[in-house]
């Protein structure tokens, strides 16, 4: 599978590791929930890690943890979804995360450029044929009114 | 008025390619009918009963010549001839080809307009005081404010995708004209107790299905962090507002349930940690106020003394001029209103041959400059009154004034069953009976000050719930019904208005107005207005006669 990151197709390298599932090995992404139950686990684990944020997760618990983390996965579970903006916004401006924040789910890729801007530095689509589009959308607007992230 | 730069002119022109590229993409099958209305609604489209409906932003109801012409050239070469003004101040084409919206924002784009979150979960087109700048109770003139509300508003990145349709409104006179009470943020411009001009911030107003009055969350905000509070306000509400269902995810909803103190302890715990890095500036401030700065006025404009003659001579202009024309802070001059009221013709609507017409008055008369108001009528604010005769004979030819301002027949009406798919019940043809069955001015003037606004379903768009008579069309087995409130107000003095009774069938609505008006007639004390009245005597006494027979 082939992702979107900082403006170039790239193979994706990780893997996410679901709630219920094993092997915690190599680079994954788990939940908030299995961060916090498998903690000591993960933090030991051989590979780098990641969190797979859903919009209702809370903002502050995220930032508890975000000094062992290499990705955040923003988990779109509709496009109309909006809180996963202001997520990304809070982890870049407030809490200074400077790794990989990934747009994943259910994302269109018209709204990368609105994406980047907040924060999001990569993107996963729901379809492998969205990649090249999302890479021209990146630069749907030259010009803008107001501050954010980018 | 503000005139585009170069960032702006490029930002409205980048909107344009991009959706002409979305459409493209639908039109081929590359993007799904789900995704395509997110993107179409945040471009003004609406898909309607029988066509799309195109939203054009009028951004707090201002509008120069050239645009008028250009909304005239749209209507006659992608529509049928005519537009239709909202209780946004905004312009709507009810027959665009969906094909050819791109070509008709491209138009639009240059002449500086454009149609950007003019629906959808989105911020809205912020409005305002259509007096703004000309008023005599006038604290500040709102509109630079408006600009620069409407700029941070405009593809903002983080709140394109809030949980429901955000809408603000400022005002900057005493007299509420912006209805400041019923939007999601209300701003007015007020002094402190040292003499410094800032906003007074409300919250969780509303109309719709849940009228809910605006609280106050900030009473004084320095103008430097205007921006940083609402950004505040906004993350907090699309962190929070509910998505689970759509008719309880507006901030009204959100306020409510957590309550205003809880809702504005996140929302001032979020602001501390903003506001130093957000300031407006007072360079900023002065840059966009000197596009708002007072047309040339000529001083000598007071010294005319033909307009006092020609309203001796002539009881028609003279009444016009009562109604249809109000005070100016300038001697010698006033702002008249461009009546869209016509007995005959749908509540808001115009043609291009009279957009043409009033774009040349326009230029002719007041300095190029056009306003809509929430009414759903239209303003040339600056007109010396030595010219207001002559704007009057060719006012009436144009069939723009209907002296009719402010009275029982200037009323608020959504498109209703004839266009909108949400609709339960008509809503024009209700209108139209209403001015048959009123068809004696003298009566209509000595009615006096009375509001009717009528929604053809709960969506309330023509804000039926704030009507000194509200109407709401409801559906009752596939028939229409009409509900009717009393007591309803937008302005200083806001209120919901008390339900009548229930709703009555459509061949019994014209007779429940009319009696209610009588009733008005026989009890009012001297000349108390309608809605002083109401508030008098509460809703019993029309009760007893509308539903007399029943």
């Amino acid at each position: 599978m082939q992702i979107v990151k900082d403006n170039q197709i790239i193979d994706n390298n990780w893997r996410y590791v679901a709630d219920d599932a094993e092997p915690l090995v190599g680079d994954i992404t788990v939940s908030l929930a299995r961060w916090n139950t498998d903690n000591q686990k993960l933090r030991v684990h051989d590979g780098k890690l990641g969190l797979r944020i859903a919009p209702c997760d809370s903002v502050d618990e995220m930032a508890l943890n975000l000094r062992d983390i290499d990705l955040v996965e923003l988990d779109f579970p509709d496009f109309a979804d909006g809180r996963l903006f202001s997520h990304a916004w809070y982890l870049r401006s407030r809490f200074g995360y400077q790794g990989e924040i990934r747009a994943i789910g259910h994302f269109m890729p018209d709204q990368v450029f609105y994406l980047s801007r907040v924060g999001v530095n990569a993107f996963a689509p729901e379809k492998i044929e969205y990649l090249p589009f999302i890479i021209s959308n990146l630069n749907d607007f030259t010009v803008k009114y107001q501050n954010s992230v980018n | 008025m503000y005139q585009y730069n170069e960032i702006d002119q490029t930002l409205v022109n980048e909107r344009v390619a991009q959706f002409r590229r979305q459409t493209e993409q639908f039109l081929s099958g590359e993007i799904t009918e789900d995704q395509f209305r997110a993107l179409r609604l945040r471009n003004g489209l609406y898909v309607q009963i029988h066509a799309p409906m195109l939203r054009v932003a009028g951004p707090y109801g201002l509008f120069n010549s050239t645009q008028f012409r250009k909304l005239a050239h749209i209507a006659r070469t992608y529509d049928k001839n005519y537009c239709h003004f909202t209780t946004r101040q905004n312009v709507q084409f009810n027959w665009p080809k969906l094909e050819e919206v791109p070509d008709i924002l491209e138009e639009l784009a240059d002449v500086q307009m454009h149609a950007i979150q003019t629906s959808g979960n989105c911020m809205r087109n912020t409005t305002s005081d259509h007096l703004a700048g000309v008023c005599i109770d006038e604290i500040e003139d709102p509109r630079p404010y408006c600009e620069i509300i409407r700029q941070w508003t405009t593809l903002h990145p983080e709140f394109d995708y809030l949980p429901r349709k955000f809408k603000m409104a400022v005002s900057g006179a005493l007299h509420d004209r912006a209805a400041t009470q019923f939007h999601d943020i209300g701003l007015h411009l007020v002094k402190n107790d040292k003499g410094v001009i800032g906003f007074r911030v409300l919250v969780g107003g509303g109309l719709g299905r849940t009228p809910v009055i605006g609280q106050v969350i900030k009473p004084y905000l320095e103008k430097k962090h205007l921006l940083s509070y609402l950004e505040a306000i906004l993350r907090i509400y699309n962190l929070f507002g509910r998505r689970d269902n759509k008719y309880k995810a507006r901030i009204k909803i959100l306020v409510k349930e957590s309550g205003l103190d809880k809702f504005s302890t996140l929302v001032e715990k979020e602001w501390l940690l903003i506001r130093d890095s957000n300031e407006l500036s007072d360079a900023r401030i002065n840059a966009i106020k000197a596009q708002f700065a007072p047309p040339a006025y000529d001083n000598a404009a007071d010294k005319d003394i033909s307009f006092t003659e020609q309203q001796q001579a002539n009881k028609a202009f003279t009444t016009w001029v009562k109604f249809n024309t109000t005070v100016h802070k300038v001697a010698g001059y006033r702002a008249v209103f461009l009546s869209l009221k016509a007995p005959e013709v749908p509540p808001g609507d115009m043609t291009d041959c009279q957009l043409d017409a009033v774009a040349d008055l326009a230029d002719q008369y007041s300095f190029g400059e056009i306003r809509s108001t929430h009414r759903q009528n239209l303003i040339l604010a600056d007109v010396k009154q030595a010219d207001l005769f002559m704007l009057w004979q060719k006012l009436d030819r144009l069939n723009l004034a209907t002296p009719n301002i402010g009275t029982v027949t200037d009323m608020i009406c959504c498109p209703g069953l004839d266009f909108c798919s949400l609709a339960n019940a008509g809503s024009i043809g209700v209108a139209r009976e209403i001015n048959e069955a009123l068809d004696d001015i003298d009566y209509i003037h000595d009615i006096g000050d009375i509001k009717i606004n009528m929604s053809g379903c709960m969506n309330g768009c023509a804000h039926q719930s704030v009507g000194h008579i509200g109407i709401l069309g409801v559906d009752k087995k596939g028939s229409e019904w009409y509900q009717i409130t009393l007591g309803g107000s937008s302005e200083n003095d806001a209120a919901i208005g008390e339900r009548l009774g229930p709703a009555v069938a459509k061949d019994q609505i014209i007779n429940a107005i009319t009696t209610i008006l009588d009733v008005y007639i026989k009890n009012r004390l001297n000349d108390e207005p309608f809605l002083a009245m109401v508030n008098r005597v509460g809703v019993t006494p029309f009760k007893e006669q509308v539903y007399a027979d029943s």
